[in-house]
């Protein structure tokens, strides 16, 4: 049954339904109405978990690491200079191998403050070893929770997990969601079972220290588990596509791709747009398609290569900027290595940041930019700085 | 050292992990000037170096991080510090 509800307050229910049995958070805009309502749920005993009252995130990841290491399933949410702040954990936390899931409402990093979205901070942490999801609606964010879990606490892979979603275009409105029962979830998410646990009475370590002989394996052994993250994330997002009709077997999404000249490539709410966009430049003749990436870690190299092989153009919408980059954009620097052989142009344009919108006719313009072979560029910047 | 998922260990690992190869210079005794002391012995933070049967130093180079405090402090100049080839 559709229920209209806030995307935050989705992702409360998602969480309550995942059953974690530890969450620890510090409230931060906009990451704070999904933290608010999950401690009411905990506070009302819908939900059987213990939650962690911290004075900062660093120390809400931190107690989350120690409860994973313990052998609960763990929530926390955050986003931006929290995020930020908890950056030492966060590669800890990847290189123990512990399978954490944590929302991040994206938002813009600072300097200057700024509270609205981008998508800087989760993507600054790309090569941390945590897998990273990009939900486009409140549905997907939601659903995409049960799949992050499934495929973090597989024991093929082990990794923690990003579910990210755009910080008030998605957290702060409200959308008509289908919220599962908790039976189906529970048959589709069965009761975490750690590779190995903090034990007293068979005491064991986590993320001791190792050797310059050492230590390259480890990351290595990460880089491949990643890899395999690939294979177990479509499995999970097919049978939860089985189940509940929501098919995510792809970690990319397609729409009207088919005979496209142009493709447009992005992640996140802004697929939205941008779908709306490409409907009115198909009336208008023009064939265009978006490539929704669901994944950028583990990034699906292929499934991009595949879906762009009939293109001529690609411009990729980045809300994000790779300072110091040619290309300016993280999103398009791996958009390029996948088609690389095709020989596609590949186009970074960075816009959005900060919380500016992105319209239809932004789009347009950069489909027009990418047509014409426009370097990669920012688009919609105001022209006092030009 | 094991490659465990998540670096995990065991208690007592510290005896897995070999801290040899560290070393750039190695001690050398000369046991023609070693008056037996035991200075050596004593003075070694990684605790590597025994006594032999006659009461000689030997040095555990598995651990042996090549630190040099057993030469700096070595009474008769018997300890040289020879560079390691790689």
């Amino acid at each position: 049954m559709l229920q209209i509800m806030e995307g935050s307050h989705a992702v409360a229910e998602a969480v309550k339904l995942s059953r974690p049995q530890v969450v620890s958070a510090y409230p931060i805009t906009p990451q704070t109405h999904i933290v608010e309502r999950l401690a009411e749920i905990v506070a009302d005993g819908e939900l059987d978990a213990d939650y962690i009252c911290v004075e900062s995130e660093f120390s809400a990841l931190s107690s989350c690491l120690g409860a994973s290491a313990a052998g609960s399933r763990v929530y926390s949410a955050t986003t931006s200079q929290g995020l930020a702040f908890m950056a030492e954990v966060v590669f800890n936390v990847a290189g123990m191998r512990l399978p954490i899931v944590m929302t991040i409402a994206n938002r813009s990093l600072g300097a200057p403050l700024s509270i609205w979205n981008d998508q800087q901070d989760s993507l600054f942490l790309r090569d941390s070893g945590w897998m990273q999801l990009y939900a486009e609606d409140a549905q997907e964010a939601m659903d995409l929770h049960f799949i992050a879990y499934k495929a973090a606490e597989n024991h093929e892979v082990l990794l923690p997990a990003f579910v990210c979603f755009d910080g008030f275009i998605l957290t702060h409105t409200f959308e008509p969601v289908d919220i599962p029962k908790q039976e189906e979830i529970d048959a589709y998410l069965p009761a975490f079972n750690p590779y190995q646990r903090l034990d007293a009475k068979d005491p064991i370590s986590f993320g001791m220290y190792a050797t310059p002989d050492y230590y390259q394996e480890f990351r290595y052994e990460i880089n491949a588990a990643m890899t395999r993250a690939k294979k177990v994330l479509r499995e999970a997002g097919a049978e939860f596509g089985e189940m509940f009709g929501r098919d995510y077997s792809g970690l990319v999404e397609e729409y009207r791709l088919d005979d496209a000249d142009t493709a447009i490539v992005a992640m996140g709410s802004v697929c939205g747009t941008i779908k709306d966009a490409v409907d009115e430049m198909r009336d208008d003749g023009k064939k265009v398609g978006l490539l929704k990436l669901r994944s950028f870690r583990p990034f699906p190299y292929e499934d991009v290569r595949t879906a762009l092989a009939g293109v001529s153009n690609v411009a990729v919408l980045e809300k994000n900027i790779n300072i110091g980059s040619r290309m300016l954009g993280a999103v398009g620097l791996e958009v390029k290595d996948a088609v690389y052989k095709n020989g596609t142009p590949v186009y970074s344009y960075v816009g959005g940041l900060g919380g500016r919108d992105i319209r239809r006719k932004d789009v347009k313009m950069i489909t027009e930019w990418a047509e014409t072979g426009r370097n990669d560029c920012f688009f919609g910047l105001r022209e006092e700085v030009l | 050292m094991a490659l465990n998922v998540g670096c995990s260990a065991r208690p007592g690992n510290a005896r897995d992990n070999k801290t040899g190869s560290w070393r750039t210079f190695r001690p050398v005794f000369d046991n023609e000037k070693c008056n037996k002391c035991g200075t050596c012995m004593m003075i070694c933070p990684e605790v590597c170096i025994s006594e032999d049967e006659e009461g000689y130093p030997q040095v555990d180079y598995e651990f042996c991080k090549g630190c040099g405090l057993c030469t700096e402090e070595c009474p008769k100049d018997a300890i040289e510090m020879k560079k390691e080839e790689k």
